[in-house]
C-alpha cells in the first residue's frame, strides 16, 4: 500500500495548483473546487476505473464483430448469387460492400488485439485464478479462427487476379466460418464466466479444470451463442436493408437497392420471431441459473407468486422498491415459469452486496426488448408491403427502414449491458469477485490510459465512420455488363512489369 | 481428464511453442512495422503506395501472432501473464494505441484524399514507431527483471524505464528497419527499391552498432549473466553465436551493394534469429525474470494438454496457408488501388 501514501501527496499538490490557478479566476469556491478535483481524479477506486476501462474497449469492439458475422455471411451469399447467375448486380454489391467489410474488419482487428491484453492489465488476479480454464478457450478462438480470418481476408481483398473465382468465393465462405468460430470461443468462455462449472478450486486458491465438455458446453453457452449470432445476423440485416432503402428513397442504384432491402427484410422475417424465441428460452435458462439477474431485470424486490411485468419504472436502491411503476399484472411469471402463479424470487433474498446495479440491468433490458419488438414490427410491415407489391415504392416504409440502421447495434450493447452489468458483482459467477479481481496497477496509470482509449478511440473509430458514411454516399461502382467477367480480376492488376516500371516511376523523379 | 503429463515435459514444450510464437511475430510483423516506420521518408507518394501494398495483404495476419503470444501466454503461463501485464501496464497499452494508428491507416489511407490522406500517413508511420520502441522497452523491461511478491507484481508504475529499455527500444526500431528495408528490395523494384537498397545499408550500421551496445549492457545487469556469457568454459560454448552474427552483418552488407534482392531479407531475419537465441539462453529459464521460472509459471497439465493438442493440430495448417498467402501474392508489388 506504499503508493497511496504517494497519491496522497501528489494530489495535494495537484490540488494546490489547481486550486490557485481556478481561484484566480473567481469562478468556483474552495469546498467545491476540493470536491470536484476529488471526484475527477483522486478519489476514484481502482475497480471502478478498471471496470470503466473494460467495459469501454469491450463495448467499442463488440460493434464490430456484431456487423462482421453478419456481413461476411452476407458477401458468401452475393458472391454465391454472382457465381450462380452471373448477373452484374450481384458483383456489384459484393464489390460495394466488401469495401466496408474491410473498413469495419480492420477496426474490429486493431480494438481485438487490444482486448487480448486487457484481461492481464486490468484483471490480472482474475487471468491468474482461472486462466487454467479461460486460457485454453481463448487460446483455442485465436489458432482456429483469427489466423483463418486474417489471412484469408487478404485473399478476399487483395487476390482477385490471382486466385480464381472458386478461390476467391472460398476465401469469403472461410472468412465467414472464422467469424463463427470466434464467436463460438469467445461465448464459450464468457458463459462459463456466467454459469461456471467442471472445475475445483485447488488448495492454492487456482481453479483446475476436471471436465472439459462441462466447460465449453456449460449451461448458458448454447443460448448465449444462439442469441449472439442472430443477433450479429439481425444487425446486419438492419444495416444493409436501411441502406437499401436509403438508396431507394433517393432512387439512386435501384437495382441493388431492391437486394438489399429484399433479402434484408427476408431475413428479418424469419430471424426476428427466431430471435424473440431464443431471448424468451435464454432468459428462462438465467431465470434458473443466474435468478438474482433475472430479479434485477424485472425489477422485482419482493419474492412473489404472480409476479407482473413491469414495463416502466425507476427502481429504487434506497427504499428497496420501484418508483412510478407501470405493470402488467401476473406476465413476468407467466414469460418465466409459464405458469400465471409461478414465484420469482425478489431481490432482497439476496443481501446488498450480492445484487447488480439494478437501474443498468432493468433498463438496458427493456431496450433491448423494445428494440426486437420494433425490429418484428419492421419484418411484418415489409411482409405485408411486399405481398402488396409496394414494398419497394413505400416511401414511408424506407425513411422508416432508416431509422432503423443503427438498432442492431444498441440493442446488442444494451443485451451485454444486461449480461454483464447482471453478473456483478462477480466477474466469475459466484467464484470471484470484481473487486477481488483487479490487477495490482495504481490508479493514475489506470486513470490516464483510460483517457488515452476514450480519445483515440473517439478519434480513429469516428474517422472509420465517416469514411464508411462517405462509401456509402458514393454507393456502389456502375459496371456494364460486358465488363463483368473481365472487372472481376481487373482491379488491382499488375500492370506488365515492364510497362509499369516504366510509366508509372520514371515519371515521379 | 487427459493429460499428457506422464509422459513430456509440457511446460518445457509450452515454453518453446510461446517462444517460436513470439519470435514469428517479431520477424513477420517486423516487417511491416519497419516499412511502417520508414514510411515518410520514401522518395514519393507512389512509394509509399507500393510499400504499402506490399505488406497489405499480410499485415493482419502477421498481428495476430502478437495475439497468440499473449493468448497462449494466458493459456500455458497465466501467472507469467498476471504478473508481467501489470508490470508492463504503461508500454503494452501505449504498443496497442500505436497498433491502433497503424492498423487503420491501412484502410483509411486509400479512402482519404489531399490532406486528410497525410493525416494517415503519419498516423501509420508514427504507429508504427511507436509500437515497436514500446516493444523493444518492454524487451527492455523483461530482461531488467520483474520485482514480485506472492503471486503479483509488486513494483512500481515506472519501473520498465531506465537507460537500458530505452535503448533496447531504438535498438529494436532499427531492427524492425533492416527488416522492413530488406523486405522492399525483395518485393519492390526501380526507385523505391534503390532507395531501400540505400537505406538498408545505412540501417544496417545502427544495428551492428545496437547490438553489440546491448550484448555489452546486459552483463552488467546481472552476475549470472556475465558468468554465463564470459565465464569459461561457457564462454566457448556460446562463442557460435555472436561469430554468426558477424558473418551474417558481411554477409547482408555485402550482398547489399551487389544486387542481391532475396538474400538480404533472409540475412537480417537471420540476425535478428542471433539476437533472439542470445536473449533466450540468457533468460532461461526465467518466464518472469528473475522471480519465476516456466516451470512455476505453468497451467494446470489438463490445460496444457487441451492446448496443445490443438495447436500441434491447427500450428501446421496455419503455417501453410499462411505460406499460401505468401506464395500467392509473391513478386514485386505494384502501387495501384487494390480492391
Amino acid at each position: 500500500m506504499l503508493h497511496h501514501h504517494h497519491v496522497e501527496k501528489k494530489s495535494d499538490i495537484y490540488l494546490k495548483f489547481r486550486r490557485q490557478s481556478f481561484l484566480n479566476t473567481g469562478i468556483i469556491g474552495k469546498t467545491e473546487l476540493t470536491c470536484l478535483c476529488k471526484i475527477i481524479m483522486f478519489d476514484l477506486d481502482p475497480v471502478l476505473l478498471a471496470r470503466i476501462q473494460f467495459a469501454f474497449t469491450i463495448s467499442f469492439h463488440i460493434i464490430f464483430p456484431a456487423f462482421t458475422i453478419g456481413l461476411a455471411s452476407w458477401l458468401a451469399v452475393v458472391e454465391w448469387r454472382w457465381l450462380r447467375t452471373g448477373q452484374v448486380v450481384y458483383q456489384q454489391l459484393y464489390k460495394f460492400w466488401i469495401k466496408i467489410f474491410a473498413v469495419t474488419f480492420g477496426m474490429g482487428v486493431v480494438s481485438g488485439v487490444v482486448m487480448s491484453y486487457q484481461f492481464g492489465t486490468n484483471w490480472s488476479v482474475f487471468s491468474d485464478q482461472v486462466g487454467n480454464i479461460i486460457g485454453p478457450l481463448l487460446g483455442y478462438e485465436v489458432l482456429t479462427a483469427f489466423f483463418l480470418e486474417a489471412t484469408f481476408l487478404g485473399i478476399m481483398l487483395f487476390g482477385w487476379d490471382r486466385v480464381s473465382r472458386r478461390m476467391h468465393f472460398t476465401s469469403t465462405v472461410v472468412v465467414a466460418i472464422g467469424t463463427l468460430i470466434s464467436a463460438f470461443w469467445i461465448l464459450s468462455a464468457n458463459s462459463w464466466m456466467q454459469t461456471p462449472q467442471g472445475f475445483t478450486i485447488g488448495a492454492d486458491d487456482l481453479l483446475y479444470p476436471t471436465n472439459w465438455m462441462a466447460i465449453i458446453f456449460n449451461p448458458s453457452f448454447p443460448y448465449r451463442l444462439a442469441h449472439m449470432v442472430t443477433a450479429a445476423y439481425l444487425t446486419t440485416a438492419f444495416v444493409i436493408g436501411g441502406i437499401g432503402a436509403y438508396y431507394l428513397w433517393r432512387q439512386r442504384y435501384q437495382a441493388c437497392a431492391r437486394i438489399m432491402l429484399g433479402m434484408a427484410l427476408l431475413l428479418a422475417v424469419f430471424l426476428t420471431p427466431l430471435q424473440i424465441i431464443i431471448g424468451d428460452m435464454h432468459g428462462m435458462n438465467t431465470f434458473e441459473h443466474q435468478p438474482v439477474k433475472v430479479a434485477a431485470i424485472e425489477g422485482i424486490w419482493d419474492t412473489q407468486q404472480g409476479a407482473p411485468l413491469t414495463l416502466f419504472a425507476l427502481p429504487n436502491t434506497q427504499t428497496e422498491s420501484n418508483d412510478y411503476a407501470i405493470a402488467i399484472p401476473k406476465l413476468a411469471s407467466l414469460i418465466l415459469t409459464h405458469e400465471l402463479n409461478g414465484e420469482i424470487k425478489g431481490l432482497k433474498e439476496w443481501p446488498q452486496d450480492e445484487r447488480p446495479p439494478v437501474g443498468t440491468v432493468f433498463w438496458s433490458f427493456r431496450i433491448m426488448v423494445g428494440i426486437g419488438f420494433l425490429m418484428l414490427l419492421t419484418a411484418v410491415i415489409g411482409a405485408i408491403l411486399y405481398f402488396r407489391k409496394t414494398l419497394f415504392t413505400s416511401r414511408r416504409f424506407h425513411l422508416w427502414c432508416m431509422a432503423m440502421t443503427p438498432s442492431g447495434f444498441v440493442a446488442v450493447l444494451a443485451g451485454w449491458f444486461v449480461t454483464e452489468v447482471g453478473r456483478q458483482p462477480y466477474v466469475a459467477y459466484g467464484i470471484i469477485r470484481t473487486a477481488e479481481a483487479v490487477s495490482p496497477v495504481v490508479d493514475e496509470s489506470i486513470a490516464l490510459s483510460l483517457l488515452a482509449f476514450v480519445l483515440v478511440y473517439l478519434f480513429i473509430f469516428g474517422a472509420g465512420t465517416y469514411y464508411i458514411l462517405h462509401l456509402i454516399a458514393k454507393g456502389p461502382d456502375i459496371l456494364q455488363p460486358d465488363q463483368a467477367e473481365e472487372t472481376y480480376g481487373a482491379h488491382g492488376v499488375e500492370t506488365p512489369p515492364l510497362a509499369a516500371s516504366l510509366t508509372t516511376e520514371s515519371g515521379e523523379k | 481428464m487427459f493429460s499428457f503429463e506422464p509422459w513430456v515435459n509440457l511446460p518445457l514444450i509450452w515454453a518453446i511453442l510461446i517462444a517460436t510464437a513470439v519470435f514469428l511475430y517479431v520477424w513477420l510483423d517486423g516487417f511491416d512495422l519497419g516499412v511502417g516506420i520508414l514510411f515518410p521518408f520514401a522518395p514519393s507518394d507512389q512509394c509509399r503506395d507500393r510499400m504499402m501494398n506490399s505488406i497489405a495483404p499480410f499485415w493482419d495476419g502477421n498481428e495476430t501472432w502478437l495475439v497468440l503470444g499473449g493468448g497462449g501466454l494466458f493459456a500455458a503461463f497465466p501467472l507469467a501473464y498476471a504478473v508481467l501485464m501489470p508490470a508492463l501496464y504503461v508500454p503494452v497499452i501505449l504498443m496497442l494505441l500505436g497498433l491502433i494508428f497503424r492498423g487503420v491507416a491501412f484502410e483509411f489511407r486509400f479512402k482519404a484524399h489531399g490532406h486528410s490522406r497525410r493525416i494517415w500517413d503519419y498516423s501509420f508511420h508514427f504507429g508504427s514507431l511507436v509500437a515497436a520502441f514500446m516493444q523493444g522497452m518492454i524487451l527492455g523491461g523483461f530482461i531488467q527483471g520483474i520485482t514480485v511478491d506472492g503471486r503479483s507484481f509488486a513494483g512500481g508504475p515506472l519501473d520498465w524505464l531506465s537507460e537500458f529499455s530505452v535503448m533496447t527500444g531504438i535498438a529494436l526500431v532499427f531492427g524492425y528497419c533492416l527488416l522492413g528495408t530488406t523486405w522492399l528490395v525483395m518485393k519492390t523494384d526501380e526507385i523505391t527499391q534503390a532507395w531501400a537498397r540505400k537505406t538498408a545499408s545505412y540501417v544496417l550500421i545502427f544495428v551492428a552498432f545496437f547490438m553489440v551496445m546491448v550484448t555489452i549492457t546486459m552483463p552488467f545487469l546481472d552476475e549470472e549473466v556475465r558468468e554465463l556469457w564470459f565465464g569459461m568454459p561457457s564462454f566457448f560454448y556460446l562463442l557460435p553465436i555472436p561469430l554468426v552474427a558477424i558473418g551474417l552483418f558481411a554477409l547482408l552488407w555485402r550482398d547489399l551493394h551487389h544486387g542481391r534482392e532475396y538474400r538480404p531479407f533472409v540475412l537480417s531475419l537471420g540476425i535478428f534469429f542471433t539476437a533472439y537465441l542470445g536473449f533466450g539462453i540468457t533468460l532461461w529459464p526465467w518466464m518472469v525474470p528473475y522471480e519465476i521460472t516456466f516451470t512455476q509459471a505453468a497451467a494446470a497439465p489438463e490445460s496444457q494438454s487441451l492446448l496443445l493438442v490443438g495447436a500441434l493440430i491447427l500450428l501446421p495448417i496455419i503455417l501453410a496457408y499462411t505460406a499460401y498467402s505468401y506464395y500467392l501474392f509473391r513478386g514485386k508489388t505494384s502501387h495501384e488501388s487494390t480492391y
